[in-house]
């Protein structure tokens, strides 16, 4: 493992805490669901670090893609809401 | 105030709990025994190049038709949560006001949507050589139906088609299976057909049939599960 | 480099479970179980993974002879294939079972919800 990839892994685990933060924090849904989206992508990048290519893939799909999408339908739906 | 103190203890216990399994975590420094007979006899035996696709759709498909199976009870259970009152049936207003669509999403989903089929398609027929397989492949085959509804949410889609291709091809993951009982060594083995070349397209036996099943029927549940939550119903 | 992906894996288990125990939107709650279903993907792929080798992908790099020496176990990779499927499930259950209680009541706050309440 060279020392880019050790670093680069680095500042990608503290972004991941760090957009995982904010997304349970956040006191707006849309934030919240794109903080999650977030989190998800820099797992994928995460996974493909890890030598789990088949992983990365599933998790940038479905994980960040889908499940994003899942998420803001029912934010459309329940409009008023979301603030309770 | 009590809740706060009782929720911060059990986290404050697990977090001591993970903690202690950091400070003793030792990484394997060789394969463990079910890992390297996989890595010894995978292409030997089975002729995938991909031994995550191996283990997914041969060495633990009883594992994947359970999942895929799953994934159906989800798609079903969710029709009938989101249409207890309708009966099922789609039932959205019909012009319901929207903002026009951009020129540059209609003219981007045109010419992108028969690329994304595309690379789904290859994903999945790819899966025993590269990176990728069935659940990608379903998934970025979902997107393209995802990418339609955003840009004309008041489209129909067919589906009568998504529901005929998810049980045509579950159907065929359960005959294969059966098939292999009686040609090869047993439920869902994959040599019914020639092994071939390792790194050939058609190599592997089953594994890429099987795979190519795997992704319409996955590609078929997303959709579904999309287009009936993002369809606006009528308010009674 | 394992330790700290693993330490990341855990901070974001432990997070989604305050997330989920704190909020009382249950769209809030629906995210932070899929931010603690992350961390648990992430911790799994950390621990199977192995410092020096490459994916368990046969290829021109890594012939069938030396594989056992080269690649990484992938029994874990694939049980995390497995779980990020059955999370999107899962996720979308969710999403629907809140639209319902949200029809029948009008809101998305928990506490509202005292039916079962003793």
């Amino acid at each position: 493992m060279s020392g880019l990839l050790s670093f680069m892994s680095f500042v990608i685990c503290v972004a991941l805490v760090g957009a995982a933060w904010v997304a349970i924090r956040s006191t707006s849904l849309p934030m919240a669901i794109l903080a999650a989206g977030l989190v998800s992508l820099l797992a994928s990048l995460m996974f493909l670090i890890l030598a789990a290519p088949d992983v990365a893939m599933t998790e940038a799909a479905i994980g960040c893609g889908l499940t994003t999408f899942l998420f803001f339908f029912v934010l459309g739906r329940v409009r008023g809401g979301e603030h309770d | 105030m009590t809740k706060r103190i009782f929720v911060f203890g059990m986290l404050i216990g697990l977090g001591a709990i993970f903690i202690d399994l950091l400070l003793s975590y030792t990484p394997d420094s060789a394969l463990n025994q079910t890992a390297r007979y996989y890595a010894e006899r995978t292409a030997t035996d089975l002729g995938a190049a991909n031994i995550v696709a191996a283990v997914i759709v041969t060495y633990r498909g009883l594992d994947t038709l359970g999942e895929v199976t799953v994934l159906f009870l989800t798609a079903a259970i969710l029709v009938m949560v989101l249409y207890r009152d309708h009966g099922i049936g789609i039932n959205k207003i019909p012009n319901r006001f929207l903002p026009p669509t951009g020129e540059m999403l209609g003219t981007g989903s045109r010419l992108l949507v028969p690329l994304i089929l595309l690379m789904g398609v290859y994903l999945f027929a790819n899966g025993h050589l590269t990176p990728g397989g069935g659940f990608q492949g379903g998934a970025i085959i979902a997107s393209a139906v995802l990418l339609l509804l955003l840009t004309n949410p008041n489209q129909t889609f067919n589906l009568q088609l998504f529901s005929l291709t998810e049980s045509i091809s579950g159907i065929g993951f359960v005959v294969i299976g059966v098939l292999g009982m009686f040609f090869a060594g047993g439920f869902l083995d994959n040599r019914i057909f020639p092994i071939g070349q390792l790194g050939e397209l058609f190599s592997a036996g089953a594994i890429p049939v099987i795979y190519t099943l795997i992704g319409l029927k996955v590609g078929a549940e997303f959709s579904s599960i999309l287009v009936h939550l993002s369809e606006e119903k009528e308010e009674s | 480099m394992v330790l700290v992906v693993l330490a990341a894996g855990f901070m974001l288990i432990l997070l989604g479970l305050y997330g989920a125990l704190i909020h009382r939107n249950i769209l809030h709650m629906i995210v932070s179980f899929s931010v603690a279903d992350t961390g648990v993907n992430l911790v799994l792929i950390a621990v199977g993974y192995m410092p020096g080798r490459t994916a368990p992908i046969l290829d021109s790099n890594v012939s069938v002879a030396d594989a056992v020496e080269r690649i990484i176990d992938p029994v874990p990779q694939a049980l995390v294939l497995t779980a990020i499927v059955i999370g999107v499930g899962v996720t979308a259950l969710m999403l629907a079972y809140a639209y319902r209680l949200y029809q029948t009541k009008g809101t998305l706050d928990i506490s509202k919800f005292t039916e079962l309440k003793w």
